[in-house]
């Protein structure tokens, strides 16, 4: 997959090489399968739906009057006795980037066909996700209990919870729907849908281990977005 | 399900005999054409009625259905246009007009034509059913996600329609959805309509992300042998070019309408100031209203480029076909087409001028609104010299393709005025913006529309439709159009505001009133023409002249098809080999005053082609 054959065109690197497979026919990008390329533009797509989110929080947050409440005493812990700032974020955060990491362990065992342990790392992958998505639930629950809603908080300006429960709840939803696909592409993997090109139950079309890789993508994006999400509400 | 596939069994094996092609005998050089690199598509062939016609994965059969229910809610919004004539022509004629209903179709109006209506019939409609076609591909590449972006197409029409029935009818807040009004008490619909509007919205930019990842990947990883991106009919550049502005511009829709969700049925705020009512202060604080109109418009100003460019793209060829010639500058056009495309991301704030912002915002963006002109004007003139020494044929297509041109170029310089901040602020909130947008994106892409669907109809149908009916829709819709808007643009000189319900008895009444009354008359026969072409459509299914392969002697693809009406699959046995860009009209020294894309070099090897 990595390394495709493409009669009568030569792959040439960089800039010049782009140029050339720009101005080829059939495709623009050589050997990259067509579900993968959905994925990048689709993401692409996503990031602008997440720029507007962060924009507008930027801008809401700028222009408030009241002051934004300290993101260190919102989001501390109380801990055996001692006050921990950003504790269960740095978990949270830690868990979903491990996440990150087999994932890319799975793809590569994917490509290696090797079904086994593609669908161990997947599912691994998946329960990571649900322990984020698990704590990001206890963590709202904690504001929540403290008295933040989305039209008002106890700490300050009222748009902090707007903001936190929105972008938090949209970040938190992508990741759960991507749980879901983990657990089905671990099923599809273990069942060896994706060895013998079983066709999907809805789309009919063949299985392969390509699929491992988009979901990644997707997989990552979502852990990227994280990280700027981490950035702009704990630690602004 | 296995019974299915049985039919790929032969196309794939003959696509491995295309592989191993590739030319000998006579000009093997220059005929030769790179072996295809990924293997034929997998495609489902449907069987029942629901597979084959309702819930179908063919994108023509997908077209047909977006075009269908894109033109029924396109006769909506025609209908609410007709009421809101009724009321300014003729106030009080019509008792059921109340002010409150009067601003719900003016809003609907707006919703329905720019989205619901252009941007799904051009994209939903002529996007699917050209883009494989004209790139030589079997299908679009995701053909289930295209049958789901239909249908939530579908969902988000039905939401919106039902806002009708709600208790507080539609929203009317005008088309923009400015906040803090369209959620508060006092404007109709503020409760369940704009809900249902904002809901309805982000159906749409989901499904459209379906459609719109379907169309992405087709043209850049589908292409047929020989297909590269600069031998690709202007159409696809146009309707590509619009879906990458759709898939960048419609996250900020999709935010702004979420935001503004959560502002109404949360008590969120996110755009709502504090606001006093009858003395008391609401619960709502500390929003930015700006903020909407700044996501509204990064959403709405690449969005009248979204309508726009497949416009300007489909024009090109209708004009090409129809004067026998190779359009003029296709590089040109295609940059132009690409520039604009970039360009309308950094005008939005031109709608903004009377918001309150930073007056040194307002000159940014003057600035970056007239440099579009550049681009734009090239095209133009492009169009024009296409035409020059042009062997035209004076049919139809023809017609609807020089009224674009005129009525295009007329909205075109209106905007020259409002883009500019000085003159736009008197102008602003006049009958002038009005006739302005609406002749150079309601009724230019229109014009478009009806050409197209005159020239396309042989090959969906199999059948030309009439010519004098055709004639009569478009004099009677080009004639009636300029009645109707050019007389605006006096009304905006003299103040005349949009968005009133009555002018009662102010100052403007005198040369007002009897303007008024006769852009009504010309707003109905206009709106009653249309229906012509739907007799137009129904008559020739039944008795139309049969149109056979080619009929308008055409170089693109399209018409390539094995049997008219293109199949399921589109090419039969075999895809199409591409040796040329899709106009090579009258070339000097050739049979005949065309070469299609499909002919080898070598069989018009005394001719003087362009190299492509």
């Amino acid at each position: 997959m990595s390394d495709p054959k493409i009669e009568g065109f030569e792959l040439k690197p960089g800039f010049s090489g782009m140029a050339k497979d720009t101005a080829s026919d059939q495709t623009m990008f050589k050997g990259v399968h067509w579900g993968k390329a959905m994925m990048w533009i689709f993401l692409l797509s996503d990031t602008f739906i997440f720029s507007c989110f962060l924009i507008s929080y930027m801008k809401g947050r700028g222009s408030t009057l009241i002051d934004w409440p300290n993101a260190s005493e919102v989001f501390g812990l109380h801990v055996f006795g001692v006050n921990v700032p950003l504790l269960l974020i740095a978990i949270m955060t830690f868990v979903l980037i491990t996440s990150s990491g087999t994932m890319a362990l799975a793809v590569k065992y994917g490509y290696e066909k090797n079904k086994k342990m593609c669908g161990w790392l997947i599912l691994a992958t998946a329960i990571g996700g649900l322990i984020f998505v698990g704590m990001q639930a206890f963590e709202w629950s904690k504001l929540i209990h403290e008295g933040v809603r989305p039209w008002e908080n106890p700490f300050g300006a009222p748009q902090f919870g707007s903001f936190f429960f929105m972008i938090t709840g949209f970040h938190g939803t992508h990741v759960s729907i991507g749980v879901i696909f983990l657990f089905i592409y671990a099923y599809k993997t273990f069942a060896g849908h994706y060895d013998e090109g079983k066709r999907g139950w809805f789309t009919t079309m063949k299985g392969d281990y390509v699929e491992v890789e988009i979901l990644g993508l997707y997989w990552h994006f979502v852990d990227l977005v994280w990280v700027f999400i981490f950035a702009f509400f704990y630690l602004w | 399900m296995s019974e299915d596939f049985n039919d790929n069994k032969t196309i794939q094996a003959q696509s491995s005999e295309a592989i191993s092609g590739g030319g000998s005998g006579v000009g093997a050089d220059a005929d030769y054409v790179r072996p295809a690199e990924v293997a034929d598509q997998d495609l489902y062939h449907g069987h029942s009625f629901i597979t084959k016609w309702i819930f179908c994965q063919d994108a023509k059969v997908i077209g047909v259905q977006y075009f269908l229910l894109a033109t029924f809610t396109g006769i909506i919004g025609l209908i609410l246009s007709w009421l809101m004539r009724l009321q300014l022509g003729f106030p009080g004629l019509a008792p059921f007009m109340t002010a409150e209903h009067y601003y719900q179709f003016v809003t609907m109006h707006g919703m329905i034509m720019v989205v619901y209506f252009l941007t799904a019939l051009f994209l939903g409609g002529f996007g699917n059913y050209l883009i494989p076609l004209m790139v030589g591909a079997r299908d679009m590449v995701f053909p289930y996600l295209n049958m789901v972006s239909f249908w939530s197409f579908f969902v988000a029409v039905a939401v919106l329609l039902a806002s009708f029935f709600v208790p507080g009818g539609p929203t009317g807040s005008g088309w923009t959805l400015y906040p803090p009004q369209a959620i508060l008490e006092g404007t109709p619909g503020s409760g369940y309509g704009i809900m249902l509007m904002c809901i309805s919205l982000i159906l749409f930019v989901a499904g459209f992300t379906m459609g719109g990842l379907n169309y992405l990947i087709t043209v850049l990883q589908a292409r047929t042998r020989g297909m590269t991106l600069m031998r690709m009919p202007l159409t696809v550049w146009g309707i590509f070019t619009a879906t990458v502005l759709a898939m960048l511009a419609f996250p900020a829709l999709l935010v702004g309408a979420l935001m503004m969700s959560l502002d109404n049925v949360l008590g969120t705020s996110f755009f709502m100031p504090t606001i006093l009512k009858a003395g008391e202060v609401l619960e709502y604080g500390g929003g930015s209203p700006i903020l909407f109109q700044h996501l509204f418009w990064f959403f709405g100003h690449p969005e009248v480029y979204i309508v726009a460019l497949p416009a300007f793209g489909i024009i090109s060829d209708l004009i090409s076909v129809h004067a026998r010639k190779n359009i003029f500058g296709y590089r040109m056009m295609v940059w132009a087409i690409v520039g604009i495309g970039a360009l309308s991301f950094f005008v939005w704030a031109h709608h903004m001028y009377v918001s309150g912002m930073n007056p040194w915002f307002g000159f940014f963006f003057a600035t970056t609104t007239l440099i579009i002109a550049v681009p734009t004007a090239m095209k133009v003139y492009n169009w024009i010299l296409t035409l020059w020494r042009g062997n035209i044929r004076l049919n139809t297509v023809m017609l609807w393709c020089l009224g674009f041109i005129v009525t295009f170029v007329n909205g075109g310089i209106t905007g020259i005025f409002l883009g500019n901040v000085s003159v736009d602020v008197p102008l602003s909130d006049t009958y002038f913006v009005i006739a302005h947008f609406h002749m150079v994106m309601g009724i230019a892409p229109l014009m478009v529309i009806m050409g197209a669907v005159y020239h396309w109809f042989p090959l969906v149908a199999g059948r030309f439709l009439d010519e004098k009916l055709g004639k009569w829709h478009f004099w009677l819709t080009f004639l009636g159009a300029y009645s109707i808007y050019f007389p605006m643009h006096y009304l905006g000189f003299i103040g005349v505001p949009r968005r009133y319900f009555e002018m009662y008895d102010s100052p403007y009444v005198t040369s007002a009133v009897g303007m008024n009354e006769f852009i009504s008359l010309a707003a109905f026969i206009v709106g009653a023409a249309q229906f012509i072409l739907i007799y137009n459509i129904i008559k020739t299914l039944k008795v139309g002249k049969p149109a056979g392969h080619n009929p308008w002697q055409a170089c693109s693809l399209e018409w390539l098809t094995p049997t008219v009406p293109p199949e399921h699959g589109n090419w039969g046995d075999r895809l199409p080999t591409v040796h040329r860009w899709a106009y090579d009209y009258s070339v000097p020294g050739a049979k005949e005053d065309f070469i299609t894309q499909t002919t080898p070099p070598s069989e018009v090897a005394n001719t003087e082609v362009e190299k492509t």
